[in-house]
């Protein structure tokens, strides 16, 4: 007979670095999808093309290959990473890609007559942006931000592959101990299915939050 | 260390191999998708109500949990209970049920937005089940859906690396082999990602194109 808490205690550990991971990669994922999907957005025709170039880069190639990338191209640049720095990076960049979009989409899809009106009561570009248009955007972003959080957390998984001791590199370690499959990866399929269910909860909330004092302007 | 370009000429060969693995994998995934996602939106439409809910509580299930340890429980567990499968069948396998849940909302979502009035048109000028089906919803239904099935397609075959994992001899797996005995990883490495960026280039082209055709169907 197998004692499993021993086991149990190590995919838990896992479970930490993957809850670990997807925080500090949303972090990052949240400002670089603002940076380049403002920047898609600038009057500046090089802050535009730097942004798309950086968006169909990495929405073009998968978190995978970015992640090995990362790993094993960089240090012969003279960028030695960790496994969680790499994997941080690398899931930050890839779902901050996906972000801008979602970020210019829901700028965009604020009317002309928000911005005229900016410009009629003379507030300049941020003010417009930081006052006016960002507060109604929030609430349209936030259900695919949500989306979004959940394919992060999808992806955390790939760092494994990196040698990190995320939940499914310590699921492959009870596998190679015990020899038993179905009991690690039935528990990590549970744990990832409850943290995504987290993330849809977390964001429903925060929807809620942002539409606070919206109501009856649009939506 | 340097890029050397001698070096890209020798792998070049074994990567393309790889890349055919990796188009294979793509093909045949999307054709188990199609299949199961139709299957899971009729059940979720259609079946009585315990079942339609079972059915969208396993399709969350599937959509909240990574597509690499589902390819994991595949290639390791069910052959505990005596079903083994090769490796490509298994990564196929993983990438149809995977896809097939995001399918799945594709067409349900695209089957509803058919207004209700079509469906009463169709009854009262008593067209049979097959041919309100058949003549008034799918040919409405189904060119929205093009354009977002091709875009999970996309997705897909930017996931192939993953059945890596379970040693499918793909593209990204090829590159590692190559990279871990000649202890090379700039070229292999840049060369797979570059593979992929020149395949995505093309298919968002051919996406924009497949959206610009779609949508003008539907204004009308």
């Amino acid at each position: 007979m197998i004692d499993w808490s021993g086991y149990i205690g190590l995919i838990l550990q896992g479970a930490w670095v993957t809850v670990q991971l997807t925080l500090m990669g949303s972090a990052l994922a949240v400002v670089v999808a603002f940076a380049a999907g403002l920047g898609r957005l600038s009057r500046f025709m090089a802050v535009r093309a730097l942004a798309t170039t950086y968006i169909e880069f990495f929405r073009g190639t998968s978190i995978f290959v970015q992640l090995f990338w990362a790993y094993f191209v960089l240090p012969f640049a003279g960028i030695t990473l960790t496994p969680l720095q790499a994997g941080v990076l690398a899931l930050g960049l890839n779902v901050g890609a996906y972000g801008a979009e979602v970020v210019r989409g829901a700028v965009k899809a604020i009317g002309r007559e928000q911005r005229e009106a900016c410009i009629a009561l003379n507030l300049t570009r941020f003010q417009a942006m930081r006052h006016i248009i960002l507060p109604q955007a929030l609430p349209l972003m936030l259900p695919t931000f949500g989306n979004n959080a959940i394919e992060l957390l999808k992806g955390t998984a790939v760092v494994s592959l990196i040698s990190l001791t995320d939940m499914t590199f310590q699921a492959q370690v009870v596998r190679a101990q015990t020899g038993s499959t179905l009991i690690p990866f039935a528990t990590i399929l549970l744990l990832y299915f409850a943290m995504a269910w987290l993330i849809s909860m977390g964001m429903r909330w925060l929807e809620r939050r942002v539409s606070r004092g919206l109501d009856g302007v649009r939506v | 260390m340097e890029w050397d370009w001698e070096f890209v000429r020798q792998i070049m060969p074994t990567l393309i191999e790889g890349l055919k693995i990796t188009i294979l994998a793509t093909a045949l995934g999307a054709v188990v998708a199609a299949v199961i996602g139709l299957v899971f939106a009729i059940l979720r439409m259609t079946a009585p109500k315990p079942i339609a809910r079972a059915t969208s509580f396993i399709v969350e299930f599937i959509r909240g949990t990574p597509l690499l340890v589902q390819l994991y429980f595949i290639f390791y567990v069910l052959p505990d209970v005596g079903i083994r499968l090769p490796a490509l069948v298994a990564g196929v396998i993983g990438l149809g049920i995977h896809y097939g849940t995001y399918a799945a909302e594709v067409y349900r979502a695209g089957i509803e937005n058919v207004p209700r009035g079509q469906w009463e048109a169709a009854k009262a000028t008593n067209l049979t089940a097959r041919q309100t089906w058949i003549h008034v919803i799918l040919p409405q239904a189904i060119p929205p859906m093009i354009p977002a099935l091709a875009n999970y397609l996309i997705a897909m075959f930017k996931e192939t690396p993953l059945l890596s994992a379970i040693t499918v001899l793909e593209l990204m797996n090829q590159a590692k082999s190559i990279a871990n005995s000649n202890y090379r990883y700039i070229e292999p490495m840049t060369l797979v990602g570059v593979f992929f960026l020149i395949m995505s280039l093309i298919s968002v082209v051919f996406l924009r194109w497949l959206e610009e055709r779609y949508s003008r169907v539907e204004q009308r």
